[in-house]
């Protein structure tokens, strides 16, 4: 149909033509209107603390005492299983966040903006490895991290990057993917380009030496540290495609450990979900499959322009991560997304693949059509709440939810 | 010359044919041999052969 | 129980992280191992390694070691694995070996592989092809659709599309086409020349073009209609466009149009234009009693008539006297019924033609105007001419040009039948047909009995085809086969047999 056709050409345009910029690092409650107290933003579709898997309820009684709203864990679980807690999206207060994605009014976000449209989206700072919130985390020592970050590194880097005039994300992405990062399992390259480019300013804006090292040290430990700055980037560079009548380009996918959700920019706000899947991976030392959590996340907003297991052959090392893969086989998932995406992004090419971009613009007609499934880089997470991350892999879209999205376009326009 | 202005079906026979191959296998081997540039797909019913969204699909141009 | 943890560690030693996790699961799965882990010595790493009892006390590592770490039931069983684990890290790795060619799913991502790509060859099951053929020319392909079993609304549905976006659209149930010496599903290697074919019929196509190209002219292109593009229901769409095709290809002097019998309506739209061509025609409608073509055309009722035609009225097979031979044949078996068992549909047809004009009383189970259709036990005293490639014979099974053992068991019963003189079959050599047609047949008649009717063939194909067409005639000629220049000869030879039968 030409209507869908025009519109998701339209949906392309304005997902390649941002200009994603990380301006600041601002508290949530002053970038959120709305962003009251007793409301703690999740990842994924809307779920309901009934609904919510283990680790996602130790996050929220982390977030919970993080914030001061109980004393201790076990009065936060009460107060969130008592209704005391008001739960939404990330997704519906322009944010994302990786796994459990909590975000509350005192935790320091990263903004980027899209100078192209002049929107903006937020994302977390990311916590490091080892126990850590997004994992379900919630003991004395991941809460004292968050409140380091917010106290005293969320600042520290908010000034440099102030002082900077912003960073562009976008020639970061195209070199990340020249250096085998595909933004998602793997952020190394980013992760040091991105240093490398904030670290003068951030010596420049210092006023202590040892709080600096300490934060240069805490980024250049973490080869994740890019990736919430790279989530942010997907957010706004999707947010603009959304609402074109008639297009059949995913502008959301995400997940929330109950629920995989994916929204259309032709359909709006609609959310189409469906059960979210077991991720298929390598296990750390001590675990394997009965330990894992079902999958978790806002970061498939990487995938959903074009990143992650879409970019898959940049990264050789991590198609590993699907277990029974070689690296030489890394660009056949790449191709594969090629089927179900209308273009490819020709700012971000990978040399492996005789530097094609990156494919671009899922369209949820082709993934019913081929039955090809978008492929998500993803982290596991322990079953059991302040366990943390017990391995890496890959999940698949669950078909059903493109599949009631192709019938909603349907309906709306008339098509039976 | 052909007219290059003229409808694509009239230039098919003046250029070079190059094939996708959706099906049987075995004509494959047989344009590879004539020295035809082709490509196999590797096919599946679409929709996983559920025809009601195949057909929905259709109508929706994939 | 007692267990044993051994460490490892290689100083500067870096891996991606990926690679160790693939490792240390090679490693855990060593017999009598409990655990084992690859990593490089971080301190969350070291934490990990510690919590799961698998790093001893005292152990130093640093951020940029490799830390390889077994914990096992015994000894031996640790220093075991431990070993395999060094081996596998200092092992060279394989250049890529495992990469697996990848197929795209579709044919849009084909299109972007292969962005020259300018025709869809689509033989999936007909429930689907049509779907595929409307992707294809959604992309802007001419298609060539094999798949039979699509339905007429379909089939105009597509013709009308492909029509308005310029693209030729050959068939549903379209067995060949030769574009610029490109063989397109069924077809011959064929000499290239002047004369193009347009044809509604693939085994027709396939005959006329194969004379042809022995004779020693060429063919340009032969495009394909399929069976019902003259039909009124489509009117004639594919065939009016490859005849404007035709008419500005500079290749092309000569045009061959072979179909059944046209509805009227579509006949004269046909003619009127084939009329305002620059090019000369000849019009095979099989079975229409001659009939008025314009200026430009000539018409004949059979394939190796329009074959001649195209030739400028050379004859084909000269040299073969049918009433010669006949007085050869050492055994005219006393029966004088004729039986035809033919894999080209069109040949059958052509039969029917021929046997109906020498006076002969002919059934058939695709029985053409004029023909009594075959119903079985009936009639016992008709020439039967079967069709095995007709749906009957084909559900669920290959075509009898792909796999010849179709006409198997119709031939075994024929070769005992005394009320039967002769045996009519068609051998359909080329690409897409079986490899050795000819050494199948001879295998199964190999053992007939002296009283076995005559054996008829003809063989369609080429010189240059891959089965050889010499090739095949000797094989059937050692095996008592008499073999005949066309399918019209044979079918001429097999009248003058039956109507001498017992002389």
């Amino acid at each position: 149909m030409k209507l869908i056709e025009d519109a998701n050409q339209q949906a392309l345009a304005r997902i390649l033509e941002g200009e994603p910029r990380l301006i600041d690092i601002v508290p949530a409650s002053q970038l959120m209107k709305g962003l009251r107290d007793r409301m703690i933003l999740h990842a994924g579709p809307p779920i309901t603390w009934e609904r919510m898997c283990g680790p996602m309820r130790g996050a929220v009684a982390g977030a919970i005492v993080f914030e001061g709203w109980a004393q201790d864990l076990r009065s936060a679980t009460e107060l969130a299983a008592s209704g005391g807690i008001e739960f939404h999206p990330n997704h519906h207060f322009g944010a994302v966040g990786p796994m459990t994605g909590m975000t509350t009014k005192s935790m320091p976000l990263f903004v980027v903006e899209n100078a192209r449209f002049s929107n903006r989206a937020y994302c977390a700072i990311n916590e490091g490895l080892g126990k850590v919130m997004r994992f379900g985390g919630n003991d004395a020592s991941v809460l004292k991290r968050l409140a380091w970050l917010r106290d005293v590194f969320g600042p520290v880097l908010g000034k440099a990057i102030r002082a900077s005039g912003g960073v562009d994300l976008k020639s970061i992405i195209a070199r990340g993917l020249s250096m085998g990062d595909e933004m998602h399992q793997r952020n190394l390259a980013c992760s040091s380009i991105f240093l490398r480019e904030i670290a003068p300013w951030m010596a420049r804006t210092s006023v202590d030496n040892a709080t600096l090292a300490e934060c240069l040290a805490f980024i250049g430990q973490n080869d994740q540290f890019f990736l919430n700055i790279a989530m942010a980037m997907g957010k706004v560079m999707t947010d603009p495609a959304n609402g074109i009548r008639g297009s059949t380009i995913v502008t959301t996918m995400c997940r929330n450990g109950t629920d995989f959700g994916i929204r259309v920019s032709g359909l709006g706000e609609r959310w189409f979900t469906a059960p979210v899947e077991m991720p298929e991976g390598l296990y750390f030392a001590g675990y394997s499959e009965k330990d894992a959590n079902p999958d978790m996340g806002d970061s498939a907003i990487v995938e959903t322009i074009g990143l992650g297991g879409f970019a898959m052959a940049a990264a050789p090392a991590v198609a590993g991560f699907i277990g029974a893969g070689a690296p030489s086989e890394a660009g056949n998932f790449t191709r594969s997304m090629g089927e179900i995406t209308v273009a490819q992004n020709p700012e971000w090419s990978i040399a492996a693949m005789d530097f094609a971009g990156v494919p671009t613009g899922i369209d949820i007609r082709l993934v019913v059509d081929s039955g090809i499934v978008p492929v998500i880089n993803t982290g596991i997470a322990h079953r059991e709440p302040g366990i943390g991350q017990v391995g890496a892999g890959v999940v698949k879209a669950p078909l059903a939810c493109f599949q009631q999205a192709v019938r909603a376009v349907a309906s709306d326009l008339g098509v039976s | 010359m052909t007219d290059q202005n003229g409808p694509q079906y009239q230039r098919l026979l003046a250029g070079k044919v190059e094939v996708v191959n959706v099906g049987l296998e075995g004509f494959v081997k047989d344009l590879h041999d004539c020295g035809i540039g082709v490509v196999h797909v590797d096919w599946k019913p679409s929709a996983g052969g559920d025809p009601q969204m195949a057909a929905l699909l259709a109508k929706l141009g994939v | 129980m007692k267990v044993v943890v051994l460490n490892e560690i290689r100083k500067g030693f870096y891996l991606d992280s990926v690679a160790l996790m693939r490792l240390s699961r090679e490693v855990a799965a060593c017999p009598g191992v409990i655990e084992a882990a690859l990593m490089m010595g971080t301190p969350s790493n070291a934490a990990i390694m510690r919590n799961a009892g698998l790093l001893n006390e005292g152990a130093a590592v640093k951020g940029n070691d490799l830390v390889i770490a077994v914990k096992a039931d015994t000894e031996p069983a640790a220093r075991d694995a431990l070993d395999g684990a060094i081996k596998s890290l200092e092992k060279p790795k394989s250049q890529g070996e495992a990469s697996a060619a990848w197929r795209p799913h579709s044919i849009s991502a084909a299109v972007k592989v292969r962005p020259e790509i300018n025709l869809a060859l689509i033989s999936v099951p007909g429930d689907f092809a049509a779907a595929e053929a409307r992707k294809a020319l959604n992309r802007g392909l001419h298609v060539l659709m094999f798949s039979d079993n699509v339905s007429l609304e379909d089939e105009l549905s597509l013709k009308l599309q492909a029509r308005d976006a310029g693209l030729l659209m050959m068939g549903p149930d379209c067995g060949t086409a030769v574009i610029g010496g490109a063989p397109l599903a069924f077809a011959n290697r064929l000499r290239r020349g002047k004369i193009g074919i347009i044809g509604a019929s693939g085994t027709g196509t396939q005959e006329v073009s194969c004379l042809v190209s022995e004779a020693g002219e060429g063919i340009s292109h032969a495009i394909g209609v399929g069976g019902r593009d003259l039909k009124k229901d489509i009117g004639g769409i594919t065939t009016l466009m490859a005849i404007d095709a035709f008419d500005s290809d500079p290749e092309t002097d000569h045009v061959v149009l072979i179909s059944k019998p046209p509805h009227p309506d579509v006949a004269t739209t046909v003619l009127k234009r084939i009329g305002q061509s620059r090019k000369s025609f000849t019009v095979c409608f099989i079975g229409a009693s001659d009939m008025t073509v314009p200026a430009n055309a000539r018409f004949s009722p059979t394939l190796k008539g329009a074959a001649e035609l195209a030739l400028g009225g050379k004859p084909i097979g000269a040299e073969f006297d049918p009433g010669a031979v006949a007085s050869r044949v050492a055994r005219r078996p006393a029966g004088g019924g004729i039986e035809g068992l033919f894999a080209g549909g069109t040949l059958c047809a052509e039969a029917q033609v021929i046997l109906t004009a020498a006076g002969r009383e002919v059934t058939s189970n695709a029985a053409i105007p004029g023909v009594k259709t075959l119903c079985a036990g009936r009639d016992p005293g008709r020439d039967r001419l079967i069709d095995l490639g007709d749906d009957e014979y084909t559900r669920g099974r290959p075509h009898p040009m792909i796999d010849p053992s179709v006409r198997d068991d119709a031939l075994r019963a024929a070769l005992r039948n005394p009320a039967l003189s002769v045996i009519l079959l068609d051998l359909v050599l080329g690409y897409g047909a079986h490899a050795d047609p000819a050494e199948h047949l001879t295998r199964l008649v190999a053992d007939r009995g002296q009283d076995a009717p005559v054996l008829i063939a003809s063989v369609v194909g080429t010189e240059q085809d891959p089965q050889v067409r010499s090739a095949q005639v000797r094989k059937l000629e050692l095996a008592g086969i008499v073999v005949a220049p066309s399918n019209a000869q044979a079918c001429e030879l097999a009248v003058a047999i039956a109507n001498t039968a017992g002389r």
